[in-house]
C-alpha cells in the first residue's frame, strides 16, 4: 500500500490514499472511536454468549423448548439491525437517542444467533462420549463443563466469529444515527463530500473496520486453537 | 460375458491398484471378487463400467472394448448397486426405482407401474412405494437399490459390497433373496465382497485377489475350499475348509430310519405312549415337523393336550436332497441325536443319526 | 425515562403508523406506500442480480470442485462495513449523475447490495451441493447420468434447503442495507428513520423501524412458505406431522462460517 506522506499537518488532499494522513491529523478522535467501536463489537457478544449458554442448554435438555426457542430467535435475527436500534428505546422506556440502545440491540442479536449455536454445539457431542462420561461417574454439571462444552467449542467459536464480525458492521450503522464510533467517519466523509468527493475519512473508516474485524476474528481463532489442543494433534501413523 | 485382458490401474504416484488382471466372468453367472483391503477388487469392478479408467490392458463386455463406448451409454446398460444404496433422497421409492427406465425414455406412468412390480419382487410391501428413502431401514433401502438396478433389465450387474452395511440377520435374508432373484433373472453379475463366507455362499465363480491387485486363484467355491492354490488363498479362505466343503455336496440316497410321530392335535397320553426313549416327534396336520416333545415335561396345564410351548424346536431340519453339511447338522442339533429329514414338499421323511452321516461322508471317497 | 414515557411513545408510534395520510404522498413528502414500493424494488433488483451470479456459480463450483477459493473470497467480503461501502461508492459515482433522477444514488446502492447478497447465496449454494452424499452422486453417475443430468436431477434438488437459507439470508441483508441507503439520500423505508432523526420526529423514526422489521419478517415468511413447497419432503424430513429441522437465515450465517473453518 502506498502511503502518501503529508507534507504538512493540515494537508487537505482529498485522494483516497490520503487516509493515513487523515488518521494522523485526527489521531485522538479516531482512536477514541476505534476503541468505542471495538468495545461495542465485543461486549455484546460476550454478554450474549453468557445469556445464550443457559438458554441453549435448556433447549437441548428439554426437547419441547427447542422449536419455540428457535422460532423466536429466528424472528429476532430477521429484524434488520437498524430497525432493532430504533425499536429498543420505546420498548424499554429509554430516550430515543440513548446510546445504550446500541449494545442492547446488539446483545439481543448475538443472543438470537448464539442460542442456536450453543444448542447445535452441544448436540454435536457424540452420544457415546456423553454416556462414557456419565458411566465414569460425572454428574450432569461436571459433564457439561468438563466434556460437552469443550467438545462443543469449535462450533460455538464459529458462531462467535460470525457474531463479532457482523457486529463490527452493525456498530458502524449505528454511527449514522448519531452514535459515537467509527461510523462517524462515514458521516463526516459524506458531509464533507460536497461539492467534490472527500475520501480520506471514508476510506479510513473502511480500513479500520476491516482491520478491526480481522483482528477480532483472529483473536477468537487463536483462543479456539488454544482451547482445543486435541484438534491439532497429528494422527498416529 | 466380461473379460479382463491384462487390465491394470496405476495411479500417478506409482501405486498399482490392479496389476495385469486376467479374468473371465461367464454370462449368466455370479462371479465374486474377494480379497483383503487393497487388493483392487472395487477398482476392478469400477473399471468395468468406467467409473475408473484402466491405465493399460482391456476390458471386454460381450466382446466389445468398454473403452470404446461412451461412458454414460455404457452405464445405462449395466446395473450398479453400491454399499449404501445411494438412493435419491428427494424422490419417492417408486420414482427411485423408475429412474433408469425414465432416463431411457419410457413413459413415466408405465415406468412407475413396472416399478411397483419390482418392489414386490424384491420383497417389499406396496406401502413403501410413496415413502422416501429416509423413512426406510438400511436393509429396505438396499432392496430398493437392487430393484433400481434391475429396473431397465440390464444383462449385466455390478455390485460393490451391497450387503456389508446391514446387520448379519438382515444380511442373510438379503443374500437368500438375492439368490432367489438371480435364479429367476439369470444375469451376468460381478460381485465384490471382503467376506469370504459371502463369496462362497453366493458365487458360482470366486476370484481371490492379492494386495496389489493380482489374481491369486479363480475357481468354484467347492474347488477353492478343497484345493487352495497356495498359502495365501488357504489362509484367506480360512479354517473349517473340510467342514465347509460339505456344504457344497448333495447327498445321494439317504438311509432313513422311520420314527414314531404324533400330530399336534393328539392328546398327551397318546403322545406319551408312542414315545420310545422319552421323546416323541410332533407333526402338524400337513405332516410337517414342529418339534420334539419330552414326555417328562408333561401336558399343558389343566388339560390333556400337548403344550406347544414345550416343543423343542432347536434342531435344524434337512431336506432329503440337501447337502452333507445340512444333514449332519440336523443330526447334531437334534435333542435326541436323530436328525429330522423332510422330503421336497416339506413333509416328514425319516430320521438319521450322526454316525450314519459320517459313514456316508467317509464312503463317498476323497474329494478330487 | 419512566414507564409512562415508554407507553406514550409506543402510542405515538402506533398513531403515526395508522394515520392514513402518512401512507399517501403529499406535495412535500412521499408517503409510506411509495417508499415501501421503492424499498421492495431496490431489494428485488439486487437479489435478482445476486442470484443470477451466486446460484450458477455456486452450483458450478460445488459440482466440479473447481474454484473453491472464490467461495472463501466471497466470505471474506463480509468483514466490509456496509455503510462505509455505501458512502464510498456514492461519493465516487453520484457526482457523475448531476441533476438527474435518483440514478446517481441507485447505482452505488445496488452495487453495495449485490456485493452483500452474493456471498450468502454463493457459499450456501456451494455448501448445499457439497453436502450431497457421495454415495448418491456415485449411484447417479453409475446409472449412466451425464454431468449436467447429475447436477440438475440430483445435486440441485438435494441442495435446495441450503440454497433457500442462503437466499433468505441474502434477502435480509439486502432489506437491511437498503434501509441504510436512505442515509445517502435515497428513497426507501429508511427515509423515515433518517428524516425522523433529523426532524426529531421520533414517532416517525421508530415507525420507520417498525415498517422495516415488518417488511423483513414478511419477506422471510414468504420465502419460508415457498421453501416448504419447493423442497422435497424426502429432504426436509417432513413426514406426516413430524416437523423437520428449520433451515433459515441463522443456518445460512453459520454455514458461511463453517465453509471457512474447513
Amino acid at each position: 500500500m502506498i502511503i502518501v506522506a503529508a507534507d504538512s499537518p493540515a494537508s487537505a488532499s482529498s485522494s483516497p490514499w490520503h487516509f493515513f494522513g487523515y488518521f494522523m491529523d485526527h489521531r485522538s478522535e479516531d482512536l477514541g472511536w476505534l476503541w468505542t467501536h471495538a468495545w461495542l463489537s465485543v461486549v455484546p457478544v460476550m454478554v450474549g454468549l453468557l445469556i445464550a449458554l443457559p438458554l441453549g442448554w435448556l433447549s437441548r435438555r428439554y426437547g419441547w423448548l427447542y422449536p419455540p426457542m428457535m422460532s423466536i430467535t429466528g424472528l429476532l435475527y430477521t429484524i434488520p439491525s437498524i430497525a432493532l436500534f430504533v425499536l429498543v428505546p420505546p420498548l424499554l422506556g429509554l430516550s430515543s437517542l440513548d446510546p445504550l440502545q446500541v449494545p442492547i440491540a446488539l446483545t439481543v442479536y448475538s443472543v438470537a444467533l448464539l442460542v442456536r449455536v450453543v444448542a447445535d454445539g452441544l448436540a454435536s457431542v457424540p452420544d457415546d462420549v456423553n454416556q462414557a462420561a456419565t458411566a465414569i461417574g460425572y454428574t450432569r454439571a461436571r459433564r457439561l463443563f468438563k466434556v460437552e462444552l469443550p467438545v462443543a467449542v469449535p462450533v460455538i467459536a464459529a458462531g462467535l466469529r460470525v457474531a463479532t464480525v457482523s457486529n463490527v458492521s452493525m456498530v458502524a450503522i449505528a454511527g449514522t444515527i448519531g452514535m459515537s464510533n467509527l461510523g462517524q467517519l462515514f458521516q463526516i466523509g459524506k458531509d464533507l463530500s460536497t461539492p467534490t468527493a472527500y475520501y480520506p475519512p471514508i476510506v479510513l473508516g473502511i480500513v479500520l473496520c476491516v482491520l478491526l474485524a480481522l483482528v477480532l476474528d483472529s483473536i477468537i481463532l487463536i483462543l479456539t486453537r488454544l482451547a482445543t489442543p486435541w484438534r491439532r494433534a497429528v494422527p498416529a501413523r | 460375458m466380461i473379460r479382463f485382458e491384462a487390465a491394470s490401474k496405476t495411479y500417478p504416484d506409482g501405486t498399482a491398484a490392479v496389476d495385469a488382471l486376467d479374468l473371465v466372468a461367464p454370462s449368466g453367472q455370479i462371479t465374486v471378487l474377494v480379497g483383503p483391503s487393497g487388493c483392487g477388487k472395487t477398482t476392478s469392478l469400477r473399471m468395468i463400467n468406467r467409473m475408473i479408467d484402466a491405465t493399460s490392458g482391456r476390458i471386454l463386455l460381450d466382446d466389445q472394448d468398454v473403452a470404446k463406448v461412451e461412458p454414460a451409454e455404457l452405464r445405462r446398460g449395466i446395473g450398479y448397486v453400491i454399499q449404501h444404496a445411494g438412493l435419491f433422497p428427494h424422490r419417492t421409492i417408486v420414482d427411485n426405482i423408475a429412474s433408469v427406465p425414465v432416463m431411457l425414455g419410457r413413459k413415466k406412468k408405465q415406468a412407475r407401474a413396472d416399478a411397483m412390480e419390482l418392489l414386490e419382487r424384491v420383497g417389499l410391501d406396496h406401502k413403501f412405494a410413496h415413502r422416501y428413502p429416509a423413512q426406510l431401514s438400511g436393509g429396505q433401502q438396499q432392496r430398493v437399490g437392487v430393484a433400481r438396478a434391475v429396473a431397465a433389465d440390464p444383462p449385466v450387474m455390478l455390485m460393490d459390497e451391497p450387503f456389508s452395511a446391514v446387520d448379519p440377520v438382515v444380511r442373510e435374508q438379503l443374500q437368500e433373496e438375492f439368490l432367489r432373484l438371480q435364479g429367476e433373472l439369470g444375469k451376468t453379475i460381478v460381485f465384490v465382497t471382503h467376506d469370504i463366507d459371502e463369496a462362497i455362499k453366493l458365487g458360482d465363480q470366486v476370484a481371490v485377489l492379492r494386495v496389489g491387485g493380482r489374481l491369486a486363484q479363480m475357481a468354484s467355491p467347492a474347488e477353492l475350499l478343497s484345493n487352495p492354490v497356495d498359502d495365501f488363498v488357504a489362509n484367506f479362505v480360512g479354517r473349517d475348509r473340510g467342514y465347509r466343503a460339505l456344504g457344497f455336496e448333495a447327498v445321494g440316497t439317504l438311509p432313513l430310519e422311520s420314527e414314531p410321530t404324533v400330530s399336534l392335535a393328539s392328546s398327551f397320553d397318546e403322545a406319551a405312549q408312542a414315545a420310545q426313549d422319552g421323546w416323541i416327534l410332533v407333526l402338524d396336520e400337513a405332516r410337517q415337523p414342529q418339534g420334539w416333545l419330552a414326555v417328562a415335561d408333561g401336558p399343558a396345564s389343566g388339560s390333556d393336550s400337548i403344550n406347544p410351548v414345550n416343543l423343542r424346536r432347536g434342531g435344524t431340519v434337512a431336506a432329503v436332497d440337501g447337502t452333507y453339511r445340512a444333514v449332519l447338522d440336523a443330526a447334531l442339533s437334534s435333542p435326541t441325536g436323530r436328525g429330522v429329514v423332510v422330503g421336497r414338499d416339506g413333509t416328514f421323511a425319516g430320521t438319521i443319526n450322526a454316525t450314519q452321516v459320517v459313514e456316508l461322508i467317509e464312503s463317498r471317497g476323497v474329494a478330487s | 425515562m419512566a414507564k409512562g414515557g415508554a407507553g406514550q411513545m409506543i402510542g405515538q408510534v402506533f398513531s403515526w403508523l395508522t394515520d392514513s395520510a402518512h401512507w399517501q404522498d403529499t406535495a412535500l413528502d412521499t408517503g409510506i406506500t411509495t417508499q415501501l414500493l421503492a424499498h421492495i424494488r431496490f431489494s428485488l433488483i439486487a437479489l435478482g442480480i445476486a442470484s443470477a451470479i451466486g446460484l450458477p456459480l455456486g452450483l458450478y463450483i460445488g459440482h466440479t470442485r473447481r474454484g473453491t477459493f472464490l467461495v472463501a473470497g466471497a466470505n471474506a467480503l463480509r468483514s466490509l462495513p456496509s455503510v462505509g461501502l455505501l458512502v464510498l461508492l456514492t461519493v465516487m459515482i453520484a457526482p457523475h449523475f448531476h441533476g438527474r433522477t435518483d440514478i446517481g444514488y441507485v447505482i452505488p446502492t445496488e452495487i453495495v447490495l449485490v456485493l452483500l447478497a452474493v456471498p450468502p447465496i454463493l457459499s450456501n449454494t456451494y455448501a448445499g451441493v457439497d453436502n450431497v452424499s457421495p454415495a448418491v452422486t456415485d449411484a447417479a453417475r453409475g446409472m449412466g447420468m451425464r454431468g449436467r443430468q447429475v447436477l440438475f436431477n440430483v445435486e440441485l434438488p438435494c441442495s435446495l434447503p441450503l440454497i433457500f437459507s442462503g437466499i433468505r439470508s441474502a434477502t435480509l441483508q439486502v432489506i437491511a442495507t437498503a434501509t441504510i441507503a436512505s442515509f445517502v439520500p435515497l428513497g426507501g423505508l429508511g427515509r423515515f428513520i433518517y428524516d425522523g432523526l433529523q426532524q426529531q420526529d421520533y414517532p416517525q423514526m421508530i415507525g420507520g423501524g417498525v415498517l422495516v422489521a415488518g417488511l423483513a419478517l414478511a419477506a422471510d415468511l414468504l420465502l419460508a412458505a415457498i421453501q416448504r413447497f419447493a423442497v422435497s419432503r424426502g429432504i426436509s424430513g417432513r413426514f406426516s406431522t413430524k416437523g423437520g429441522a428449520p433451515v433459515g437465515p441463522i443456518e445460512a450465517a453459520l454455514t458461511r462460517a463453517e465453509v471457512e473453518t474447513v
